[in-house]
């Protein structure tokens, strides 16, 4: 297996230009929505909205600003799948779909998806869609078929301020907690790695750098497998099935007032 | 807030209703008839029919509409043979790979049980009909076997949705256990409606709307027991769907009670009761599917 590759995006130095999200589109060959015509979203410059089956890469922004303007920030933030150690989406898939590729990258096989969707529920992150041209679900793939032949996926070839980084997943984490140690020591405190510990779903092969609570850029908290629930839904099921049987023997066995019984049979 | 809702909806809409109702409804009825098989009387055997009879033809339904729901559903197959291999596709920790299998496993178990069931009313008379009989050997293990993956149909829907990261679904354990009763319920109402319009007496259909009252009661505290674990996610169900979650409760369970104990034995046409019931598990699978979509 090769080295785990992933990307670490600093969120501080992005500057919302959407290269990655055109560079993205135009080599993955992803369809316009609406047939290319745009619809304003209002919600600021961010008229992509969210990751989906034909948007792998989602620029955010966030503004934050007091009531008078006099006093703010912009975050801006390239999403993309977490391509998670331990994910949601492969662990539920039916149909074997999805794989981990030697890169330890999560990819979607979109002539073996049937288009069920049930990765697009078990991902925590909300980045699976289905593309209405394939039919299937899809997301990023880390440029799969780029790393094969040793280029770097086209979202971080293209950010100009190198934002998006890609690279061993080790060397990565390396860059960023340097870059976070920077931070503290230029004065800002708030900076933080999202995902790039192991108590996250296993570790996310694509983390952040954020400078506020993960819900501010989007993010869940807590984001967990969904299989979490699988044993104790199973346990209730069981309880519920043995209680109904016993119900059915209860009602539907010879009483007493009920005449008809089939011959030799014992009360 | 909880971490559930930062993430994207499957988009499971009527198709996905459907199939968790007639689901329910297909396995609950085989598992009813063949409780009734083994433990009932002879006065009971056109019940067993019945249930026997619509289960097939319900979970054939099923799997159309699972089909027709796929993106892609030319490849349907996929879900139980893996396609570049050939091998079999399954993953016992993903409750729609193995539902996959239970649907296909239950179906075989409904063709025999609806084929012994066709042959008891005399055609056609093939000597290989006899084994499919619920009295012949083979008959018997097919259908207990049937009544088992019936009641995994009936019930690891809810499971698949709680084996989500989606708000709601993934927030309780107990939608599996919910759907279960449901279907419980459903399916006694569809038998006790199919039974009287084929003529069966009040006195036929007595057992199984005793069943029906304590499958409902059931119900009630299940969904209250799945409210109170929601906690404050809960909340969100205080718009239009909560509404139809209590007109649900009111209508599709309260209502069929009270009309089942106040005057069982009148001349109040059979088939009211029943229709509640089924109409407010239909409504009860709308408001947990649907009203996580906008979430």
């Amino acid at each position: 297996m090769a080295e785990p590759m992933g990307f670490y995006t600093d969120t501080t130095v992005c500057i919302g230009c959407k290269a990655c999200e055109v560079a993205c589109k135009e080599w993955n060959q992803l369809p316009a929505r609406n047939g290319g015509v745009g619809v304003l979203s209002g919600d600021s410059y961010d008229n992509t909205r969210a990751l989906d089956g034909t948007h792998w890469r989602h620029v955010k922004f966030i503004e934050q600003f007091s009531t008078d303007r006099q006093d703010g920030r912009w975050l801006m933030m390239s999403d993309v799948c977490k391509h998670c150690a331990h994910a949601g989406c492969l662990e539920v898939c039916p149909t074997g779909a999805i794989i981990r590729t030697e890169f330890d990258t999560v990819v979607i096989q979109s002539d073996t998806c049937n288009g069920c969707r049930d990765c697009i529920g078990a991902c925590p992150f909300g980045v699976i869609g289905v593309n209405p041209v394939s039919g299937t679900a899809q997301k990023c793939t880390l440029c799969y078929d780029r790393m094969k032949v040793g280029l770097e996926p086209a979202c971080a070839k293209a950010c100009p301020t190198k934002s998006i980084n890609f690279g061993p997943i080790a060397d990565l984490k390396q860059m960023a907690r340097g870059r976070v140690g920077q931070l503290h020591e230029a004065g800002e405190g708030r900076a933080y790695l999202y995902g790039a510990d192991e108590t996250m779903l296993g570790g996310l092969n694509s983390f952040y750098l954020l400078v506020d609570k993960p819900e501010v850029y989007g993010l869940p908290p807590d984001p967990r497998l969904p299989s979490r629930n699988l044993k104790r839904s199973a346990l209730w099921s069981t309880l519920g099935a043995v209680a109904l049987a016993i119900m059915g023997v209860f009602h539907f066995r010879e009483r007493g007032g009920r005449p008809g019984r089939r011959e030799g049979d014992d009360v | 807030m909880s971490s559930t809702f930062f993430t994207a909806s499957p988009q499971w809409r009527w198709f996905i209703v459907a199939y968790f109702f007639l689901g329910g409804l297909a396995g609950g009825s085989y598992f009813l008839a063949t409780l009734l098989d083994r433990f009932g009387t002879e006065r009971d055997r056109p019940l067993v029919r019945l249930g026997y009879l619509v289960a097939f033809p319900i979970v054939c339904l099923c799997g159309l509409v699972l089909t027709v729901d796929l993106g892609r559903s030319e490849r349907f197959w996929h879900m139980l043979v893996q396609s570049e291999t050939f091998r079999p596709m399954l993953k016992t920790y993903s409750p729609m790979s193995s539902g996959a299998w239970v649907i296909l496993l239950f179906s075989g178990c409904a063709f025999v049980s609806f084929a012994g069931a066709v042959a008891a009313r005399g055609w056609p008379r093939w000597a290989l009909l006899r084994h499919a009989s619920p009295e012949a050997p083979f008959g018997r293990l097919v259908s207990g076997l049937g009544a088992i993956l019936g009641l995994y149909l009936a019930g690891y829907t809810g499971v698949l949705l709680s084996v989500t990261n989606r708000p709601i679904w993934a927030d309780t354990t107990l939608l599996g256990l919910t759907f279960l009763i449901s279907a419980a319920s459903t399916s006694a109402a569809l038998l006790i409606l199919l039974g009287s319009w084929s003529g069966l007496s009040r006195d036929h259909l007595h057992p199984l709307e005793r069943f029906d009252r304590s499958a409902l009661i059931l119900e009630a505290l299940t969904i209250v027991a799945l409210v109170a674990s929601l906690g404050r996610i809960a909340t969100v169900w205080l718009d239009g769907w909560g509404v139809l979650l209590a007109g649900m409760l009111l209508g599709g369970i309260a209502l069929p009670l009270l009309l089942e104990w106040r005057q069982p034995d009148t001349n109040r046409p059979v088939w009211v009761a029943p229709t509640l019931v089924l109409l407010g598990g239909l409504v009860l699978r709308m408001v947990i599917v649907l009203s996580t979509d906008r979430l």
